[in-house]
């Protein structure tokens, strides 16, 4: 079997008493698309926070692509090919959605210290953000400022963003959240595309987009993961209905 | 044409103008204004890199602008009296003194930025204003250049084929420094490296998620905004014939801080605006009350209150990003 991209190993962070994150080991394997659920306040938006960086674990290791990451910051990580999308979109609110690709385009390419050349005469720079933003559909967008983007098209352009980056693993938290159903089921065909180019490990509520795309899903549930498996397993898992599904599903 | 460039054209014009259609009609002091006008705005260009750009509020940017203006006093006196320094003989040499500025006020923005910029908001602005006044104290206590007094300019530095003693040379010299410092905030505004630093003021976190350092690029911007302020400070020092200890001290920083909020902060034209500005209300108001500065403050708090982009937001409305 493949090496894993990404592979998380008795990862711990409490805050006082609270342990937010309780020997969490998760893998994340070429082409999958690694679910993770769980009810509100299970811990997953922190254990992304420790995956990309933005906070540190009181224990446990981080892998990606065979190095350990855990003493790299944001940044680094981000450099390595870790794609972080927010659940509270994060944009660059003044620049329009091009140059928020573009910055990302430049990131790649490591190249923030030019300053003779004007980045709006910069072809190579603008032909890959497009082609980003052309991907994710907000091509047409592409001169609106980031602050006045509707909420969805905010969340496609963190997408593109991550592409833009050439990213070697998605972490994508809550992409679906505040869309409408017809914007999920766009998203979750794109995504369905996307994991040919990278795996992602996907933080999600919507349980239909979850159900359709994941290949393994892993149930967060007070900072422990308490069942993975295919779709069919955690569907049928006991613990995992008394504990989320609920009798709904 | 955009309405901004339009309005920089129509204000550079302005001011280019001043000094020959007043000295014509027999006002032949204003171009001393022009001059301070001039050299005002380079100095605020330089921190508006800094502050408008990467939206660091340094309160310390007056230690830059008074290492320009001591630089320029002490290369004055060592040529006048044939003394040298560090064992070389020192020409009069303007384009020297702006080097020497440079140079000195960009070691000193390396190391105080370094540290400063571990910090942010309420933070940096008070380490700034520390490592200013640091400066300052200094400064007063080194009798050998003047201490509290200062250091008089008997004769200006000089520039290779104009005469620095006219003020009309004088004038000519400040303006194209404008100019260049002008050319020079725009250039870094569109680059990459500008939209990396507007980025990181935007959205920290987001520059850093896609891979970009916040702190290398503040760093090279404030040290870039310091030596720009720094030369601005050496004419502003020519143009009294004065090192004022007073350059170096914080009511300075805010002045250029004013200027720039008057004009409008991050623009390319806010700062020539302000200082245009700010001299004229200092000039005119000046002559009526000695409280013009209370006229100053209630300008500003219009402008706070309904003109957050300054004269240029209020003329060119806001600002493009491609």
């Amino acid at each position: 079997m493949a090496e894993p991209v990404l592979q998380i190993r008795d990862l711990a962070k409490s805050f006082d008493a609270l342990k937010a994150t309780d020997g969490v080991s998760l893998t994340l394997k070429p082409g999958e698309i690694h679910a993770l659920i769980g009810p509100n306040g299970a811990g997953k938006t922190t254990l992304m926070h420790q995956i990309s960086g933005a906070l540190k674990p009181d224990a446990g290791s981080i892998r990606f692509l065979g190095q350990d990451i855990l003493s790299l910051g944001i940044a680094a990580r981000a450099r390595l090919g870790l794609g972080r999308t927010f659940q509270v979109s994060s944009l660059i609110p003044e620049f329009p959605a091009l140059r928020n690709v573009m910055l990302a385009v430049q990131a790649r390419q490591g190249s923030s210290f030019r300053f003779l050349r004007n980045v709006m005469h910069d072809r190579a720079l603008i032909e890959a953000a497009g082609s980003a933003l052309d991907r994710v559909g907000l091509a047409d967008r592409a001169s609106v400022p980031a602050a006045e983007l509707s909420h969805g098209e905010r969340r496609q352009l963190e997408i593109a963003i991550a592409i833009a980056l050439g990213a070697k693993a998605f972490l994508l938290d809550e992409p679906m959240a505040g869309m409408g159903p017809e914007g999920s089921r766009a998203l979750t065909a794109f995504l369905d595309k996307l994991r040919a180019e990278a795996p992602i490990l996907l933080v999600e509520h919507d349980m239909d987009a979850v159900f359709a795309l994941a290949d393994r899903v892993s149930v967060l549930v007070y900072g422990r993961i308490i069942a993975t498996g295919s779709v069919a397993e955690i569907r049928d898992d006991p613990a995992v209905r008394e504990a989320y599904l609920g009798d709904g599903v | 044409m955009t309405r901004e460039r339009l309005l920089t054209l129509a204000l550079l014009a302005t001011l280019l103008a001043l000094p020959f259609a007043t000295q014509a009609a027999g006002y032949p002091f204003y171009t001393t204004l022009a001059t301070r006008m001039a050299i005002l705005a380079l100095a605020a260009t330089g921190l508006n890199i800094a502050l408008g750009l990467g939206g660091l509020v340094s309160f310390g940017h007056a230690a830059f602008f008074g290492i320009g203006g001591y630089a320029a006093g002490i290369v004055a006196t060592h040529a006048m009296n044939a003394e040298p320094l560090f064992g070389l003989t020192v020409p009069a040499s303007m384009p020297l003194v702006w080097i020497a500025a440079a140079l000195a006020a960009g070691l000193v923005a390396a190391i105080t930025g370094a540290i400063s910029l571990r910090t942010s908001g309420v933070y940096f602005i008070m380490i700034t204003l520390a490592f200013a006044q640091m400066v300052f104290y200094f400064a007063i206590s080194w009798k050998a250049y003047g201490g509290e007094d200062g250091l008089s300019i008997a004769l200006r530095n000089g520039f290779p084929g104009l005469n620095t003693a006219v003020p009309r040379d004088l004038f000519l010299i400040a303006f194209a420094l404008l100019l260049a410092g002008l050319v020079i905030f725009w250039r870094v505004r569109v680059s990459r490296f500008g939209a990396a630093l507007q980025a990181a003021r935007q959205n920290e976190l987001r520059v850093a998620a896609i891979g970009i350092e916040p702190f290398p690029i503040r760093l090279v911007a404030f040290v870039l905004s310091a030596m720009i302020t720094a030369v601005a400070g050496a004419m502003f020092a020519e143009l009294n014939r004065f090192a004022s200890p007073s350059m170096l001290a914080w009511p300075m920083s805010g002045e250029l801080i004013v200027l720039i909020i008057l004009g409008g902060t991050g623009r390319l034209a806010g700062p020539v605006a302000g200082a245009m500005l700010y001299v004229m209300l200092e000039y005119w108001l000046g002559s009526i009350t000695e409280r013009w500065q209370f006229f100053l403050g209630l300008t500003l708090l219009g402008v706070v209150l309904f003109a957050r982009g300054g004269i240029v937001g209020l003329v060119a409305g806001k600002p493009r990003h491609g």
